[in-house]
């Protein structure tokens, strides 16, 4: 544990860093920014289960096992969708959610 | 008794309408004339070998014919309420086999000459299969059920014989009205097999109609507006048996039906189906008698006397000749539904049942062969009118002399087979009805006029210019003919009253010479005033039917009983009810659900900006929706 | 001490964040991601997690920012200023976020979490054995999951980036496509294999 620091603190700390992701993916009109919005969610419960782990549960490593396994996981769809977007750009020129919307109906 | 061969008379008519239905267009019309011939003829000789081994072998133990039945249990209800098939023989209905049989093989081979280069040749057979075979099954029904799903087949073959000319709009209009008039008999035919089976627990012929059985004794226990609930079945399965019969006022559809082939008129419309009224009446005659001191038996002995009359008086004013023998057909029906209604029970009282059958049984013969000369003179002259006709004697020799001893026979004359069933008849009502015999004395005299007025209209009178010269009928329409012509003079000699009677006992029956001499002076007064009128061209008819004025003009539109229908159905039922409710159910009913499809139409319409295809819109929703959750559970859901 | 380090992190972190999804500059919005990342590690490092730190350093700040930047590159003029949303938009959303904030604030702050005072050092070694385990509580079997898992990345990150010029090509002149699966891969292979 972080001494001086309780585990509400840095759960607040995420709560705000979450949020803030949710806010930038629901109003962001770049699928690139959208996935960096991602990004700083997934960031977000990562910390979650690595502070849970130090403060609650310190004997074990459950949630440090998880966090590396998020951040593989993470990186495997960061470029997957990177190739997602850069196919998508070669298709139609664009990477804009308005131009991508030709499933609608 | 053996009874399975018996099985195969309706057998036979059934495989051969399946072969000939199945393989219409494969079957040459030659091969298919013949298979249907020869189908009946087995069926013929099956039947008259029942007859003997029923009626002098084997039948008759301690001098009464007994019952015979054999029956498989199809449909279990309870224990005793069940429907079975089966096949039942008892006189009347080995009677009805000849009947059938022989009329049915008469109509085979007369159809191969007349229906000669018909394009529907095969088809015509194997309807006239379909129509042996559920007649036959009719009469020999076990029960109340079965003989009802004959009588609907019956009455579907009628229709697709009506129709069979189904390019001609009148005769599919005829078929329909045929179809469903008698349909609308068969429901109170429906419903009162339906009381009887509530009331009584069986459908079964044998137990309903023994005299000690519960059926008829317990009569009284059930009672519905003053009357017994059985009588008000009765009454109902009269109904139905009026419809068929072509009883008043149900007899609409009987002159319409002559649309179809003439063939089809005589088996069909004069010699078998129409008789299945009155057999469903002598079927279940000990009920009819017994229950309620047989107040069914006097309504049907009332509509059968004025159905008599109301179509004999019609039958002299119309000018179609089909249309003539189609009246006399249903008042001769009348007489037959009238002798049952005056009859008793026990021996000589039976008279009148026995009459019934035995007229049922000679008119058969009489009137096919009325109806095949009929049409052997329509295929002469291709028309139905009296107009178009006249001195054909010289032309057509066979069916001159043929029509002309038909003709004598329903007119009642000795010796023919007329006069000894109508005798029997009058008997029966002088006995029982001296109102009703005087109606049947009445009709007498009125049938030899009319049938009378025919015969001379068509091959006396004044000769029409012929385009061309009509010739007499190929031989396998005089054949027929002449057979029938026999059997109408022969039929009359047997003792009917040893052979078929209610009690099954058989009596004596005895001419009664004062009254046989009053009906057959009825019958020739008839005769000679149709000689009068019509022999010679004269004016003598022209001037009587104006002396009637008003009387004569509704007797020749049949009283107008059509027009009434017509009313009723289309003035009062169709225009102040089926409209009024058809413009509600358009209206409302079907309005509120096309408005509820519109609704919902527009709704969607509007509502379907929801569905962006925006991911960001789906999880701005997913967001606010697991918001809402969350407070709710944490908030709202505290417990 | 820690307090203030602490403090300053969750400042950054916070602001680069806020700037990182606001900006209307790309190239800018993702240095602020990285920023973040940054933080983040920072956090591990002072949680005593130094080895998850690394990667957080390594993967994150080091792979998928620099994978982000390419495309950014790839698809994005430097200087194009992004579109933004409506106001009335940007206010729902925000309102959304800081209802949702205050539930889990609320939830957080109610919650008595029975911390454990601890300085408990995890060593690299420590997670290696976990991670490799087979017996209770080891993770060998996801583990597993995930090195596949990584492959079938890679190989689809391949497929689907390159899948687009094969069905150009296939309406143009109709070439062989056998041909061009196998021989149009090896070119891209080094560059979209730096994430991973």
């Amino acid at each position: 544990m972080i001494p001086g620091i309780s585990i509400t603190e840095i759960l607040t700390l995420t709560s705000i860093l979450f949020f803030i992701g949710v806010y930038g993916f629901l109003t962001r009109k770049n699928l690139i920014s959208i996935l960096i919005s991602i990004e700083l969610i997934l960031n977000a419960s990562v910390i979650n289960f690595v502070v849970i782990n130090k403060y609650l549960y310190p004997d074990v490593l459950q949630g440090v096992v998880y966090s590396i396994f998020i951040i593989a996981v993470a990186a495997a769809e960061t470029s997957l969708a990177i190739s997602i977007i850069i196919n998508l750009y070669r298709q139609i020129g664009s990477v804009e959610v308005k131009d991508t919307e030709t499933m609608k109906y | 008794m053996n009874l399975s061969y018996i099985l195969l008379i309706p057998l036979i008519p059934l495989a051969l309408f399946l072969v000939l239905g199945i393989f219409n267009k494969k079957i040459k019309p030659a091969v298919s004339g013949y298979m249907g011939v020869s189908g009946l003829a087995i069926s013929t000789i099956l039947s008259f070998y029942t007859a003997y081994e029923y009626f002098f072998v084997q039948g008759k133990i301690n001098g009464a014919y007994q019952t015979f039945v054999e029956k498989m249990v199809w449909m279990n209800f309870t224990d005793t309420l069940h429907i079975d098939l089966g096949i039942l023989i008892d006189p009347i209905s080995v009677m009805m086999l000849i009947v059938i049989s022989t009329v049915s093989l008469m109509v085979h081979i007369y159809s191969r000459g007349y229906m000669k280069g018909d394009e529907g040749y095969t088809k015509f057979f194997a309807f006239l299969g379909l129509f042996a075979f559920s007649m036959y099954g009719l009469v020999l029904a076990t029960n109340l059920f079965q003989i009802y799903i004959f009588w609907e087949l019956v009455g579907i073959s009628s229709y697709l014989l009506i129709g069979y000319y189904y390019t001609k709009t009148k005769a599919v209009a005829a078929a329909k009205k045929a179809f469903i008039v008698t349909r609308f008999a068969d429901f109170g035919f429906l419903i009162g097999i339906l009381i009887i089976s509530f009331h009584t627990g069986t459908f079964d012929f044998e137990t309903l109609n023994n005299p000690e059985g519960s059926a008829i004794l317990n009569w009284a226990s059930s009672s519905f507006m003053g009357l017994s609930a059985i009588t008000w079945a009765l009454i109902l399965i009269f109904i139905g048996g009026a419809g068929k019969s072509a009883m008043f006022p149900l007899h609409i559809w009987l002159p319409d039906a002559m649309e179809g082939p003439t063939p089809v008129s005589a088996l069909i419309h004069a010699a078998t189906m129409v008789v299945a009224g009155v057999y469903l009446v002598a079927r279940l005659f000990p009920m009819y008698y017994l229950v309620e001191e047989g107040f069914a038996l006097r309504i049907v002995a009332y509509v059968g006397a004025f159905s008599s009359l109301f179509a004999a008086i019609i039958a002299i004013t119309q000018t179609d000749i089909k249309r003539v023998l189609a009246f006399s057909t249903m008042s001769q029906l009348g007489y037959m539904m009238m002798a049952l209604g005056v009859s008793g029970f026990d021996g000589h009282e039976g008279v009148g049942y026995m009459a019934s059958m035995f007229h049922l049984f000679t008119h058969a013969m009489f009137k096919a062969l009325l109806f095949m000369g009929a049409g052997s003179v329509i295929h002469a002259v291709h028309s139905n009118y009296l107009k178009d006709m006249g001195g054909l004697r010289k032309y057509m020799p066979i069916t001159n002399i043929t029509f002309l001893i038909a003709a004598l026979a329903i007119a009642g004359i000795p010796p023919l087979a007329g006069f000894w069933s109508k005798d029997e008849i009058l008997v029966a009502t002088f006995e029982n009805n001296l109102f009703i015999y005087g109606i049947a004395v009445f009709v007498a005299g009125l049938t030899a006029f009319y049938m009378f007025r025919l015969y001379f209209g068509i091959f006396w009178g004044k000769e029409t210019n012929y385009i061309n010269a009509p010739h007499e009928s190929p031989f396998s329409m005089t054949l027929p003919l002449i057979i029938l012509a026999v059997l109408s003079v022969g039929v009359g000699f047997i003792p009917f009253s040893e052979f078929v009677t209610a009690d099954k006992i058989g009596f004596e029956a005895h001419l009664n010479y004062p009254l046989a001499a009053i009906a057959v002076g009825f019958g020739l007064i008839g005769l000679l005033l149709a000689w009068v009128f019509y022999k010679k061209e004269n004016d003598l008819a022209n001037r009587f039917a104006n002396a009637f004025g008003v009387l004569y003009l509704w007797a020749r539109d049949k009283f107008y009983v059509d027009e009434l229908y017509l009313f009723i159905t289309r003035k009062l039922i169709f225009k102040r009810i089926s409209a009024p409710i058809a413009f509600f159910d358009k209206k409302y009913v079907d309005g509120t659900m096309e408005g509820i499809g519109n609704k919902t139409v527009v709704i969607s319409q509007k509502i379907k900006a929801l569905q962006s295809g925006k991911v960001q819109d789906y999880a701005f929703g997913f967001m606010g929706g697991a918001v809402v959750l969350a407070l709710v559970f944490i908030y709202l859901w505290t417990n | 001490m820690e307090k203030i380090v602490f403090y300053v992190l969750a400042l950054i972190i916070v602001v680069s964040a806020i700037a990182s999804v606001t900006s209307r500059k790309m190239l800018r919005s993702v240095i602020y991601l990285l920023f973040v990342l940054i933080g983040i590690a920072g956090l591990y490092f002072m949680a005593d997690y130094n080895f998850l730190a690394a990667i957080q350093l390594t993967v994150y700040a080091g792979g998928i920012i620099v994978l982000i930047i390419f495309s950014v590159l790839l698809v994005h003029h430097i200087e194009m200023e992004l579109e933004i949303a409506k106001r009335s938009r940007r206010i729902i959303a925000a309102l959304t976020c800081l209802i949702g904030l205050g539930v889990f604030l609320t939830t957080i702050y109610s919650h008595p979490f029975q911390a454990v005072p601890n300085s408990v050092t995890t060593t690299t070694a420590d997670i290696g054995l976990k991670l490799l385990s087979y017996e209770d509580g080891g993770f060998i079997l996801p583990f597993e999951v995930i090195s596949v898992l990584l492959l079938a990345a890679m190989i689809g990150a391949i497929v689907i980036a390159k899948g687009g010029k094969i069905a150009r090509d296939k309406s143009e002149n109709i070439p062989d496509p056998k041909k061009e699966k196998i021989r149009e891969p090896k070119a891209d292979v080094l560059e979209n294999e730096v994430p991973i």
